[in-house]
């Protein structure tokens, strides 16, 4: 079996290898132009400016809040699809999963609709709170967990599906309720497709440009992120900025790559 | 006091309808093969399954009672299971998986270690509190399963295959351990298993279950001693005929008859052992021999001696040395004759 | 490092400009079937194929208005319009973006463009435009000028200083003495002009031509002496254009009467 294997590993048809560097050239080329484009010299200077430092923390702030948002609401969302029978499951998961394939600025277009102030929740929340969404911080976060969310519900119920129903049903016999059960057995065992699953929904609201745009706006401090930095960048003419955030932004894309790497290879 | 239960469940495929009646303090082993219903009649036990008829009573508490719409759930029953894999917490330690069913009764985190530090003491686990489950053997994760059930104080134990995970060399040692743990518990104990030799030392009666029903019940050498079904027959090693018996003769079979070493009349189960039976290659000659012609239809090796299946008007497993089967060329189609003396066949009631 | 910068630019517009002839070939056929190809006054016998404009979002309406005038007159010429923030657009033409034409909000981004020698000749002013105020119909935050945008409890867009719209804002605002509390800074004229449409902000400075392209969903609120602070609209020929017939006959368009027209309906100024 082992002779068998060595025998052919060295074999690539060039109708696979040809396409295949291709592929990563497309993949791996727009980074390598970046690094050749950056402007090293002034690379301090740039990060160390007021507009890049104040639209990191917003984004890594918004990014975090929206992690817990996506957790304190997906995870039993996740849940709700893995473990119950109830009706319209395979329906709810689908609209849970659609913003992972819609284009962010049509969610961000959706969001407005509903929490904008002539939207249909937004009008009242508005009116009886006084609670106005869109333009605010609190919109970021909002427009980052509707694009992150299912990344991490989709990791979650993974984990789910594959633990043991069974464990529920002993700890139902030791007298623990349904909550207790989830609390104390359930969670813990999936521990590591909920960390994975934060960490990628993390990831992705860093990255949110379309939704926040549309829904939340671009004022320096309050809701531009470091991609609407960037876009602001490109779009005003000042490409040594577009270039420094973006490799920030790849910089900790690869950071979280890699220590997911290491876990899932540790566990 | 004790169990009382008369379950149905109808589930297509398997229609379970079983009474079953546990003393306090007795162990009950239910012995049938896969997918008789023993896991369902568990389950409903346990509570995890709602019976479609039927009535449960636990020390005179009714839990469920189907016509009277009355049903309690797992968490209220006081009802401990030890499943089939144990199913320890993996995400707690030992002591957190023993202390679990305290804490979920709103007992202190202080008081329900303490108590379940004293349980795995009495099961020899003190010094592996602190472990995770997957650090533990086969064995030792029986008995914090044990313990973690036990700690509750259920009125009942149910047990699923104890001793299934475990591999063959720890077997006897993790048996004989749980035997003892169980005869220090004073409620009901309902031990599921496949294996009779299990259903033989841990349990006080054996209920056998077929195809939903049962179909015997009994002290275990009564049940090992008389099958009264082809299933428990094979399990216990005889051969089991049935026929109709008149004075010291039954016929069984095709036509075949069957010397008897005792009188017996009406329907009777005819067992004997397979070392019992001797194969030659023409019609002994004697007395007080039962003899029948039979064609070989199958020979394997059965610890020293070699085990043939083989057909006839009555179809016998016969063990025979690996001699005997060079020496008659018994090998499948080969016709023989089969005999047995009276004295090794016992007659019982149908 | 420039250098190499440079190259692969060059490739870039080499790899298009092969997908643009492909294009021309297309349109070559198409001329071939009207064998003599004229246009109504002869004058544009010659002028064919395919030129892209690169234009200021605060074009968009006149302009498109002009290309469906300029296929009356050049049946063969095929004129695609890119819009977009003119500080974009006059980065991707310095990049070696390959257009034909470049018509921007202000000089100031033109300039850009003209400094990375991409721009053929000296651009031409085209036209004017002012700024003005715009609220959803029925003006439900009260706005009544400038001073306005200063209050913390309405919602204000305003154009990102940077691009050109926000430097015309950021000019009025200084002139009115108004510190204004922007609750977004859009990079998009367009962009301020559907917020004021959605009534997701009750007030954005945005052009006077984008109010009133946006129809009766929007208001304007006078500006007094709005007309102190100006935007030029230049245009210019690109030094490499594809095409650098169509797109003097297009330049020559926007200068010319029929552009004056087009945006004189759109309410631009003339120059």
């Amino acid at each position: 079996m082992t002779g068998h294997r060595r025998r052919t590993d060295g074999r690539v048809p060039v109708a696979l290898l040809v396409p295949s560097v291709l592929g990563v050239a497309v993949l791996v080329l727009p980074m390598v132009g970046l690094l050749l484009r950056a402007p090293w010299r002034r690379l301090p200077d740039i990060l160390s400016s007021d507009a890049v430092l104040t639209a990191l923390r917003l984004s890594l702030t918004t990014a975090t809040a929206a992690t817990a948002l996506s957790l304190v609401c997906g995870v039993p969302v996740a849940w709700l699809l893995a473990r119950t029978r109830m009706p319209g499951r395979s329906l709810l998961r689908g609209v849970v999963t659609v913003p992972l394939v819609l284009p962010p600025v049509i969610g961000g277009i959706a969001l407005l609709m509903v929490f904008g102030r002539r939207g249909v929740l937004g009008g009242w929340l508005d009116e009886a709170l006084g609670v106005s969404l869109p333009f605010t911080t609190a919109g970021v976060v909002l427009a980052q967990a509707f694009v992150a969310m299912p990344f991490l519900i989709v990791s979650v119920e993974g984990a789910l599906r594959t633990t043991d129903r069974r464990y529920d049903d002993v700890a139902a016999t030791l007298g623990a309720s349904a909550w207790t059960t989830f609390r104390r057995v359930t969670l813990p065992s999936v521990a590591p497709g909920v960390l994975a699953g934060a960490v990628l929904c993390w990831a992705r609201a860093l990255g949110e440009f379309g939704a926040t745009v549309t829904f939340a706006g671009s004022f320096p401090g309050t809701t531009r992120t470091l991609p609407l930095q960037a876009y602001v960048a490109i779009g005003s003419g000042d490409t040594d900025t577009a270039i420094v955030l973006s490799l920030l932004m790849i910089a900790v894309s690869v950071a979280v790559l890699v220590a997911m790497r290491r876990r899932w290879v540790g566990a | 006091m004790g169990l009382a239960a008369r379950v149905e469940v109808d589930r297509g495929e398997l229609r379970l309808q079983v009474d079953l009646e546990v003393g306090a303090g007795e162990v009950v082993a239910l012995l049938g093969p896969n997918g008789a219903g023993k896991s369902t009649l568990l389950d409903v036990l346990a509570g995890l399954l709602p019976p479609d008829a039927g009535r449960i009573a636990l020390d005179g508490t009714v839990l469920d009672d189907v016509a009277h719409g009355r049903r309690t759930a797992a968490r209220h029953r006081g009802v401990g299971l030890v499943a089939q894999d144990y199913l320890l917490f993996p995400g707690l330690t030992v002591l957190e998986n023993v202390a679990f069913g305290l804490r979920a009764r709103g007992e202190t985190r202080r008081c329900a270690r303490e108590h379940a530090r004293q349980w795995l003491h009495r099961m020899d686990l003190g010094e592996h509190e602190r472990r995770r489950p997957g650090e533990l053997s086969g064995g030792q994760a029986q008995r914090v399963a044990l313990a973690r059930a036990l700690i509750v104080e259920p009125r009942l134990l149910l047990l699923d295959e104890p001793l299934a995970a475990l591999d063959a060399g720890t077997r006897p040692i993790v048996r004989a351990q749980l035997r003892r743990h169980l005869a220090g518990y004073e409620g009901c104990t309902v031990i599921v298993t496949h294996d009779p030799l299990e259903a033989m030392v841990l349990g006080e009666r054996i209920v056998v279950v077929e195809r939903g029903q049962v179909v015997q019940q009994g002290a275990p050498d009564e049940v090992a001693r008389r099958p009264r079904t082809d299933y428990v027959a094979r399990l216990v090693g005889l051969n089991l005929l049935r026929g109709t018996a008149r004075g010291r003769v039954a016929e069984v079979g095709d036509r075949a008859e069957v010397t008897l070493a005792h009188d017996a009349h009406g329907p009777v189960h005819i067992a004997f052992p397979p070392v019992a039976v001797v194969l030659s290659p023409e019609r002994p000659q004697g007395s007080a021999r039962n003899a029948w012609p039979v064609t070989v239809r199958d020979l394997e090796a059965h610890g020293d001696l070699v085990r043939v299946t083989a057909d006839g008007p009555v179809p016998v497993l016969a063990d025979v040395t690996p001699l005997a089967v060079a020496d008659l060329g018994l090998a499948p189609g080969v016709r023989a004759w089969a005999s047995v003396k009276a004295g090794e066949i016992s007659a019982y009631p149908a | 490092m420039r250098d190499a910068g440079a190259r692969r630019v060059g490739m870039l517009v080499q790899a298009i400009g092969v997908a643009g002839l492909l294009v021309a070939c297309g349109g070559d056929a198409e001329g071939a079937s009207h064998p003599d190809g004229s246009p109504a006054d002869g004058s544009g016998a010659r002028i064919s194929g395919e030129v892209t404009v690169l234009a200021a979002a605060s074009l968009t309406e006149p302009f498109e208005t002009l290309g469906e005038r300029l296929a009356d007159r050049y049946p063969d010429l095929e004129v695609t319009f890119s819009f977009g923030p003119s500080s974009g657009l006059a980065e991707q033409a310095a990049a070696g973006a390959p257009a034909d034409v470049l018509a921007t909000a202000n000089t100031v981004t033109m300039d850009t463009a003209v400094q990375a020698g991409v721009v053929d000749g000296t651009p031409r002013v085209f036209a004017r435009n002012t700024l003005a105020l715009a609220v959803p119909a029925g003006n439900p935050g009260n706005v009544t000028g400038p001073a306005d945008l200063a209050r913390d409890e309405l919602r204000v867009a305003v154009c990102e200083p940077r691009v050109p719209c926000g430097a015309a804002a950021e000019a009025l605002l200084d002139r009115a003495g108004v510190e204004a509390a922007p609750d977004t800074l859009t990079t998009d004229v367009k962009e301020a002009v559907s917020l004021v449409s959605l009534g997701e902000v009750d007030a954005a400075l945005v052009y006077l031509t984008d109010a009133a392209a946006a129809g009766d969903a929007v208001e304007t609120v006078d500006v007094p002496r709005a007309g102190a602070v100006v935007n030029d609209y230049p245009v210019a020929v690109m030094a490499d254009a594809p095409n650098p017939d169509g797109a003097h006959a297009v330049v020559d368009a926007v200068t010319g009467e029929l552009g004056r027209d087009v945006l004189a309906e759109a309410g631009f100024l003339e120059p």
